[in-house]
């Protein structure tokens, strides 16, 4: 294993959609903040291509989410991404598991729409001309590439959320979580990402309280008190969901 | 209108020289007029960059004064400062001297995307690295601080409008502990998505004292 303080010659970027998919799995995964409990004893395995995942406020979805691509280790248990650890191959995992936010404004660190996309691509030490060829090719995808050298702060904010996408899906991970993506956007902008997210070639786990979202996901997992207290195709989910919240 | 709203995408002379020889150029200046301080050599100094602007950079005028009125105030009061205290000639030579700085740099960010300035600054801050200094942090560190500004600014204009809403008087005072609660959550969820990013896939250059 290198180590990690050794300089590292700058390398081609990996492919990571090359690599087998395999499942993420949880097996018998607890976190906790602090005293406060928020998961407990969840074991999964997900190899569908859209899952969703549902549940009250509190109730631990955005947690199993970032547990998802390490942002927060499991305090009890482990969490295999495509069979690595993210508690032990922590970089790796992000490489293959790219997250959206919730709040796109919290995502985009660059000022310029541009710049910002390819953030993630200089982080991978992607060379200068392949960098740009893929930052024109998803900016043109979402429709921003008359928005290039814009001012990031002064798109609307279903452009923002293309961008927190765009940004993501340009380093080309195998699987994206996306956190209450649209939450923060009216009906036009949540359907547009929804349409993002039904034509990804990329696996999906989606933390949504959108219930419309999840028509033609795969599989639907709803959380409640940490635990999941259902799990099937969205119809029976939801519905099952829907009559538990009324 | 932001520090970043500057920038006029263009296809011009200035557009195209690098932003490392502009910033240069920027400093040249400075030394110049604090240097020479004479009426003539200001106003020169003033009308050549009135004509890189115009001319070199391709700004419409509403826009080489759009980059002054920030500033216009603070110009008018150091003129009559001068007028009460010292002369015309020092008051003139003063405010010439300043705003052709201003406009100089207006030019300079009107014509350089921020990532290549910040690409300088990382260049410049490349010898750090023997201190343990990573350049690209710091060239991270400036274009982040450069985004959250109009954002922050924004978030404390909501937090402004829902106290005005609910009737409070000094929304100025008062909205300093939201904001800092909404800046501070926001600051956390930043950290977040740079981890998500891949911001720290680049390994902490050793410092030569610390390889020693």
């Amino acid at each position: 294993m290198a180590r990690p303080w050794r300089r590292t010659a700058a390398r081609p970027a990996e492919d990571v959609t090359a690599r087998p998919r395999t499942a993420l799995e949880l097996i018998h995964v607890g976190h906790a903040y602090g005293e406060r409990t928020v998961l407990r004893d969840v074991s999964l395995v997900l190899a569908e291509h859209r899952v969703g995942v549902i549940g009250g406020n509190g109730s631990g979805k955005s947690t199993f989410a970032r547990l998802l691509n390490g942002l927060v280790l499991p305090t009890a248990g482990r969490v295999l991404v495509d069979g690595l650890d993210t508690a032990e191959d922590l970089r790796a995992v992000r490489r293959r598991v790219g997250f959206v936010f919730q709040d796109p404004d919290a995502q985009i660190v660059h000022p310029t729409v541009a710049e910002d996309v390819a953030f993630g691509l200089q982080n991978q030490r992607v060379p200068a001309a392949e960098r740009a060829a893929r930052v024109a090719e998803v900016l043109a995808r979402y429709g921003l590439d008359g928005h290039a050298d814009h001012p990031a702060h002064l798109l609307s904010g279903g452009q923002k959320q293309l961008l927190a996408i765009a940004g993501v899906l340009v380093m080309r991970p195998a699987r994206v979580v996306f956190d209450e993506p649209t939450t923060l956007l009216d009906l036009a902008n949540r359907r547009r990402v929804a349409r993002v997210v039904e034509e990804l070639e990329q696996d999906a786990v989606v933390v949504t309280h959108d219930l419309d979202l999840l028509a033609g996901f795969d599989r639907v997992l709803v959380f409640e008190d940490g635990r999941v207290a259902a799990d099937g195709s969205p119809a029976e989910t939801v519905a099952w969901y829907v009559r538990r919240m009324t | 209108m932001s520090v970043l709203a500057l920038y006029a995408p263009g296809p011009s002379v200035l557009h195209r020289t690098p932003a490392g020889v502009k910033l240069a150029a920027l400093a040249g200046l400075s030394v110049l007029l604090f240097a020479v301080p004479e009426l003539p050599v200001a106003a020169g100094a003033f009308a050549v960059v009135v004509l890189l602007a115009l001319a070199g950079a391709r700004l419409r005028p509403r826009q080489v004064v759009a980059q002054l009125r920030p500033v216009w105030l603070w110009l008018a009061g150091l003129l009559v400062f001068h007028l009460i205290v010292t002369d015309l000639a020092t008051g003139a030579l003063a405010v010439l001297r300043l705003a052709a700085l201003v406009l100089a740099a207006a030019v300079v960010t009107a014509t350089s995307k921020v990532a290549e300035l910040v690409a300088v600054i990382e260049w410049l801050c490349a010898p750090l690295r023997l201190v343990g200094v990573r350049p690209g942090r710091v060239g991270l560190a400036i274009a982040m601080t450069l985004r959250f500004i109009p954002l922050v600014a924004e978030r404390a204009e909501r937090i402004r409008e829902a106290q005005a809403a609910r009737g409070a008087t000094r929304p100025m005072f008062l909205l300093l502990v939201p904001l800092l609660v909404q800046v501070l959550q926001l600051a956390h969820t930043t950290a977040e998505a740079l981890d998500a990013r891949g911001a720290d896939d680049e390994a902490p250059p050793r410092a030569l004292w610390r390889r020693a």
